[in-house]
């Protein structure tokens, strides 16, 4: 499972690309496997105050539906509008055009790189 | 976790195994959706192994079926298969069932993975008296299924048995690529479709041997994921979540199935019709909510007007044939009826459902 070496992690499998003050969010490779087909994704709003560790948000898929956390504190500033048609993005390319979110980091998160997610995962 | 006489196939595939009634069972191969596409479309490959196959002989058997189950196998033709249900004493359903007659005096009862440990000694206890024998045989048994629009052709290729004169709920047996198995139109997809009983040993050459006639047909294999969205979009109950021992086949929808008129009598007989006279205690009703989150088994189904929980969601998932998420739940018979506005508690928000009549899919004939 693909695990690139650039990004940050969470325990709940989150990556995160930090740019600035800034940081891309999704879900990593192996979480989305997990997960199955994902068919819809429920998103928090721009503008919306997040707190790491707590759900802001669910991914569903056919077989189950599981809480989003957030890999944060901080604001969202922007989401990927382009899950409301395809969720499936999350599938096919989980850590490119299935991004989920965009948030203003508060603070400085509680991540794991990529050789500690690798071994989080067992891998 | 007990392995299938498939295992290794499904390992070599990349399976996802899941733990399903103490098996290991592939839960999909790759996408669940493209499985589920498949078999609506082309056609899909099936490892049913963890089913319960219990085997009821003698000159009394179709005699001791009707005392133990709710329909009349008795009067099942050879050849031929009926969908039936073994209750309690109180009426409460305790398995649903495929009963094969494969002779005179030869019954084949299908019984769910995790209910095959209750429905045996069952049986067992409700023959006693007759001249007839039970025996479980789950594991002289693997079970494969082919289903899908494409199924027949493929089927076609491999046996010398008469496809298209194979009906719909009837089983014959003769030899599928050389080897010899009882060869059944049934499943559980509402397509049109094969369930292959053979035994373990053949099982991987019977399983090889459909892949490869499949290939052409646009045959995949399918796992455990998309076999529940086929059937909850066909609207067939699944053991443990639309059907239980809480509730009596009325309940169900499935009245049709109980022969109260049985010369001899059966299991639950005195709670069955009284049921049938009081009237169904709540129905099985299909439900489509607003919006796209999904309900789940085990969500509140409220009353608009009053906001009290009037029923529970039974089964509920993203429907990949529709695009939209469908649900089926037990609500209060009075509001049962097509068109009827509920409301469906989704992970903390409110939702708008409307009841629709089941099944959400029928397939073109």
């Amino acid at each position: 499972m693909s695990i690139p070496a650039d990004l940050s992690y969470t325990s709940e499998h989150e990556w995160l690309r930090r740019e600035g003050e800034t940081a891309v969010v999704g879900i990593t490779a192996y979480a989305a496997d997990a997960l199955g087909d994902v068919v819809y994704v429920d998103l928090p709003e721009v503008g919306a105050q997040i707190t790491a560790g707590e759900a802001c948000g669910e991914l569903e898929s056919t077989k189950s539906v599981s809480d989003l956390f957030a890999p944060a504190d901080g604001e969202v500033v922007k989401v990927n509008d382009k899950l409301g048609d395809d969720a499936g993005l999350v599938n096919s390319d989980p850590y490119g055009e299935g991004w989920l979110f965009v948030v203003k980091v508060s603070g400085e998160p509680d991540t794991l790189d990529a050789a500690g997610y690798a071994e989080l995962i067992g891998e | 976790m007990k392995p299938t006489p498939l295992h290794d196939v499904h390992t070599a595939l990349g399976a996802h195994l899941t733990e399903f009634a103490g098996w290991a069972m592939p839960v999909r191969y790759g996408s669940e959706t493209a499985e589920h596409n498949a078999v609506r479309t082309a056609a899909g490959l099936f490892d049913l192994s963890h089913m319960g196959e219990i085997e009821v002989t003698g000159p009394e058997a179709g005699r001791a079926l009707d005392r133990a189950l709710v329909g009349r196998p008795s009067a099942i033709g050879v050849g031929r298969a009926r969908y039936s249900m073994i209750c309690a004493e109180d009426g409460g359903i305790i398995d649903d069932l495929v009963i094969y007659r494969l002779a005179e005096e030869h019954y084949l009862v299908v019984a769910n993975a995790s209910n095959v440990d209750v429905v045996h000694p069952a049986l067992v206890e409700r023959a006693s008296g007759f001249d007839a024998a039970v025996r479980d045989c789950s594991e002289e048994w693997a079970l494969i299924a082919v289903q899908g629009p494409n199924s027949p052709a493929i089927i076609a290729a491999l046996t010398d048995l008469d496809v298209p004169s194979l009906k719909y709920y009837a089983i014959d047996a003769g030899s599928l690529a050389g080897i010899e198995v009882r060869l059944a139109r049934t499943g559980y997809t509402g397509e049109d479709g094969f369930e292959i009983y053979c035994r373990p040993a053949d099982a991987a050459d019977v399983w090889a041997a459909l892949s490869k006639a499949g290939e052409e047909h646009g045959l995949i294999p399918a796992g455990l994921a998309c076999r529940d969205t086929l059937r909850l979009e066909a609207g067939m109950p699944l053991y443990g979540n639309e059907l239980s021992r809480d509730i009596t086949p009325f309940e169900a929808g499935l009245g049709r199935v109980v022969a109260l008129d049985k010369p001899e009598g059966f299991v639950g007989d005195a709670a069955l019709a009284a049921r049938k006279e009081e009237g169904p205690r709540s129905e099985l009703v299909g439900l489509i909510p607003e919006g796209r989150r999904s309900p789940r088994a085990g969500y509140p189904v409220l009353d608009p007007a009053t906001g009290a929980e009037i029923g529970v969601v039974t089964s509920g998932s993203p429907s990949p044939t529709l695009g939209h998420p469908v649900a089926i739940a037990h609500v209060r018979p009075d509001l049962r009826t097509p068109g009827t506005r509920l409301q469906i508690s989704v992970r903390g928000t409110v939702v708008d459902a409307e009841v629709v009549p089941l099944p959400f899919y029928t397939r073109a004939r």
